[in-house]
């Protein structure tokens, strides 16, 4: 049984949760008392991961650290259909990791703004807006074209991969660092054909698509 | 803003809470922001506390005997949080069930929100977004009805009080076993803080007592400090903490999307159902109070 340790309001942690849910898979939830008692910095879970960040599973003994690296994993071994992480095709590998990477960036900019804002980080909000800003707009872009040839999701496939999954949650959480999404057409209806995905799941913050 | 600084003479006499204890590195210098003022703090071990305007010479991070600190603001340690008080503040309210020793003291959280403070209060005393914002926790379809509950403004200790409220929740706290009808009473002994007390599932004659403590950084913002008084053998401190963070999590979109930010107490500004009595109350109270900051205030 996989264990992950989770903390509720991590937009990191609800993309392992999401993929969870939606695949069907079984789990149970360690809760990391990240905010506001730091313990991913505490002793016990720099032995479980050295970076000291959240989220990590432990699925049978295999210990994995890296949000994106853990949603590879869990398609890869638990993805009967294999649409998730396909790993016969080469190009779409690719380019899922290139999206991986990019959200990545949503984490450092977005991610980071609403931790400034909630929980009182230290860091240059200016900067982290403008950085979350660049990329929402290339990802708008993205999705904009992507709509004009039929593609509903990030990567060039019938379906949703790992890459919507993992871009996602920061994506739809900016608001709380301060980072509107109205100018971003694309990206709002991409958000809600996400939240239509059988077995989507929610988080705080996170709400329901509407009625069709 | 346009306005800078608090002028209203209510607010700046009150208490206000600045930093959860546990959350405080003793001995060392803090910063905050209250009612746009920038304040430095620290609490030593022993519990001694000082407050003052930031001032050259005592940085964040540096040691410091809050003893030694000289023009200092009031400061006072309660419920597990500094208050201090930009005026003459008067006696802080009490909540006598914090010194039963049984009970389990917690900190949930201080979480950075952008919205009036009046605006969050108001969020906390409304039991009808319980099904819709906290679905399968707080509330589920169909058991929607807020049922008829009194409300009264208490002339003697100048608070509002909520009682007879009743609403059926499929998982009120970390102890219940499952869906239950559940009584609230509801306090708000000063124009930012609430506090809640709900049955307890491990003891029928008791209740679990839950306040928000809301620190006004100007008009529009707030530190919300959520503490926690209750009755729970079974879990860790982090269980019981990440069941109201998540709670508050989901309030907190609903709270930045309010229109307009600051509360409107003209009666005729935003149109009430019968779920809104206690929030008419809080309306009419701040009123006549005569309270200006965080709200739109009544024109005449």
């Amino acid at each position: 049984m996989i264990t992950l340790y989770d903390y509720e309001l991590s937009g990191n942690c609800y993309k392992l949760r999401l993929l969870m849910s939606i695949l069907g898979i079984e789990y149970k939830t360690a809760p990391v008392d990240f905010y506001p008692g730091r313990e991913h910095k505490s002793e016990w879970f720099l032995k479980l991961n050295p970076l000291g960040q959240i989220p990590v599973i432990d699925d049978d003994g295999l210990v994995l650290r890296d949000a994106q690296a853990i949603l590879i994993y869990l398609a890869a071994k638990y993805d009967p259909s294999g649409t998730w992480y396909p790993r016969g095709n080469p190009a779409l590998l690719g380019k899922i990791s290139q999206w991986l990477s990019f959200a990545d960036g949503i984490t450092a900019t977005a991610s980071a703004a609403r931790l400034h804002d909630g929980l009182f980080y230290a860091l240059d909000i200016d900067a982290a807006r403008a950085g979350a800003h660049r990329l929402f707009r290339i990802l708008d872009e993205h999705l904009w074209f992507g709509e004009r040839e039929d593609r509903d999701w990030i990567c060039s496939a019938p379906s949703p991969t790992i890459a919507d999954i993992a871009c996602f949650p920061y994506v739809m959480l900016s608001e709380e660092g301060g980072i509107p999404r109205q100018d971003y057409p694309a990206i709002r209806r991409w958000c809600d054909r996400v939240k239509r995905i059988k077995g989507f799941t929610v988080m705080s913050g996170v709400f329901p698509a509407g009625p069709a | 803003m346009t306005e800078t600084g608090c002028k209203d003479p209510v607010i700046l006499n009150l208490w206000h809470p600045i930093a959860a204890v546990a959350e405080t590195a003793p001995g060392r210098v803090a910063d905050t922001v209250l009612l746009e003022e920038r304040l430095g703090f620290a609490i030593d071990d022993a519990g001694n506390a000082a407050v003052w305007r930031s001032r050259p010479g005592l940085a964040t991070g540096d040691r410091v005997e809050p003893l030694e600190v000289r023009d200092t603001l009031p400061a006072k340690l309660a419920y597990g949080y500094l208050w201090t008080s930009l005026g003459s503040p008067e006696e802080i309210f009490p909540i006598p069930e914090f010194a039963e020793p049984d009970r389990r003291r917690l900190n949930a959280a201080t979480i950075g929100v952008n919205v009036s403070a009046p605006r969050a209060i108001e969020n906390f005393l409304d039991m009808g977004h319980f099904p819709y914002v906290h679905t399968d926790i707080l509330g589920a379809e169909p058991h929607t009805e807020v049922k008829e509950y009194d409300v009264e403004i208490s002339i003697e200790r100048d608070e509002i009080l909520a009682t007879r409220c009743r609403f059926f929740q499929p998982m009120a706290s970390t102890t219940s076993s499952g869906g239950a009808d559940v009584d609230y009473i509801y306090r708000v002994p000063h124009p930012y803080c609430s506090v809640l007390y709900k049955s307890s599932p491990v003891d029928e004659k008791r209740l679990d007592v839950i306040a928000v403590f809301l620190q006004p950084i100007d008009q529009e913002h707030i530190h919300a400090h959520m503490m926690l008084c209750v009755l729970d053998e079974e879990n860790e401190d982090k269980v019981i903490k990440r069941f109201q963070q998540t709670i508050f999590g989901q309030d907190k979109p609903i709270l930045e999307n309010q229109f307009p930010k600051r509360l409107p107490l003209d009666p005729r500004a935003e149109t009430p159902i019968r779920a809104d009595k206690s929030a008419i109350a809080y309306r009419r109270w701040l009123s006549q109070k005569g309270v200006t900051y965080g709200v739109i205030p009544a024109l005449g």
